[in-house]
């Protein structure tokens, strides 16, 4: 039943004639450039461009982010550097699997399930590939729920670097890894905050007419 | 006039629009309905929720906010982590995490992380006390609530001042083959804090806030 009830046609606000504000909620005269009520601007569902682009320039950054050292460790004159992957693999190597679980998800699962989805999202709206059940709206979802999280491993070198910087038997610096990696967690959040949710179901009523 | 006879007086005033209301993240109209207190209305096509009154629901967004803002200044002055190594003692503060990068090639890493671990978690939480606080004690909203309730919701996503706790934890395992490490203040503070701001936004109904907010402006 809980299919059915997808499918069946819903009155939308632009059906209506009108413009939701999806700060507020509040319904708004068609015509409207901004919220009676809380003043935000208002957008018609659109284009997917914006999106492309911001997924675009989050994937460019994220391959130095994986390629340059994350981490440069200098300790008794002796200096490691150390990528994402490799600072999880250490990790794991100290036998600290929990912690290493967590960076591995973070930094690497997290970022290319987030590429992988809205890329997924944005063709599936702009060919409308028919949809099942709310399937792909559950990932818009998670996506804009978990997509901050990958910005642990950035506040992890921050801690780090300021933790260990006065400290002569070892110091710490930032590599360009963590500067790049900063960048593609901002690019896919910003992607993933310019999808517009209400595409996916403009595409299931497309559907059923 | 009563209070009620007002309120549905200035309710016609902006129209039939303002009984409708949109899900924001599928677009679905509906009629708005009478919701009773602790209830909650969602949105049947994704679920969203529309509508979730809650009993003194400002007054306690506000003192929960009000709450973080005094956790946050704790958080940000103790030091939140202390390490020992070769019987020098260091402790680092949040001010400290964030202000590390500036000595180094990325500058522009040092601001990100600072707004986002300091300034937008601050900002937001006085935006709320300042654009809720008065209508709790049963004032009309203040000049700009509107705005600042808009910033605090679009800046929400950008504060992250649980996931630097997490952080913290993973830098603690990282660093504790070198030194002898310890939690300072801070740490408790922030970890409460991120408990406070889950509470806060299970209460904070946004588009019943918006409506209560719009009913108590002056026009």
């Amino acid at each position: 039943m809980a299919h059915a009830r997808t499918t069946q046609p819903v009155l939308t606000a632009q059906k209506a004639g009108l413009l939701g504000c999806r700060i507020c909620g509040r319904a708004n005269p068609g015509a409207a450039q901004s919220c009676s009520r809380c003043g935000a601007a208002l957008h018609r569902p659109g284009g997917l461009q914006a999106v492309m682009a911001w997924l675009l320039a989050g994937l460019v950054v994220y391959i130095p982010a994986n390629t340059y050292p994350m981490l440069r460790t200098k300790m008794l004159g002796e200096e490691t550097d150390s990528t994402i992957l490799g600072g999880a693999i250490d990790l794991a190597h100290h036998g600290s699997w929990g912690v290493a679980g967590i960076v591995f998800v973070a930094s690497i699962l997290i970022p290319i399930a987030k590429f992988i989805t809205i890329g997924y999202l944005a063709l599936a709206v702009h060919r409308r590939w028919p949809m099942r059940g709310r399937l792909r709206f559950h990932l818009y979802e998670a996506v804009e729920f978990i997509g901050r999280w990958s910005m642990i491993d950035v506040f992890v070198v921050a801690i780090l670097v300021a933790l260990v910087q006065f400290n002569l038997a070892a110091t710490i610096a930032p590599g360009i890894a963590a500067v790049s990696f900063a960048l593609s967690v901002i690019f896919t959040m910003l992607a993933a905050q310019a999808f517009d949710p209400r595409l996916i179901w403009q595409s299931a009523d497309t559907d059923t007419e | 006039m009563t209070e009620k006879q007002n309120e549905a007086a200035r309710q016609d005033d902006t129209g039939a629009l303002s009984d409708l209301i949109v899900c924001p993240s599928c677009d679905a109209l509906y009629k708005v309905a009478e919701v009773p207190t602790g209830g909650r209305a969602r949105c049947g096509r994704c679920g969203h929720s529309l509508m979730a009154p809650r009993e003194n629901a400002m007054a306690r967004i506000v003192m929960l906010a009000a709450t973080s803002l005094v956790l946050m200044t704790a958080a940000l002055f103790f030091p939140f982590i202390e390490i020992t190594a070769g019987g020098i003692t260091r402790r680092t503060s949040v001010l400290d995490a964030a202000l590390t990068f500036s000595q180094s090639l990325s500058l522009p890493l040092a601001l990100a992380v600072a707004a986002f671990i300091i300034v937008l978690p601050v900002l937001r939480l006085l935006a709320i006390v300042y654009a809720l606080a008065p209508m709790s004690l049963g004032w009309y909203a203040p000049r700009h609530a509107r705005t600042a309730l808009r910033l605090a919701e679009e800046a929400k996503p950008w504060a992250m001042a649980e996931i630097f706790i997490l952080g913290v934890a993973v830098a603690l395992v990282k660093i504790a083959g070198l030194a002898h490490v310890g939690l300072g203040a801070a740490f408790w503070a922030l970890a409460l804090l991120v408990l406070v701001n889950i509470l806060n936004d299970n209460f904070m109904c946004r588009l019943t806030l918006w409506r209560t907010l719009e009913q108590r402006s002056r026009s």
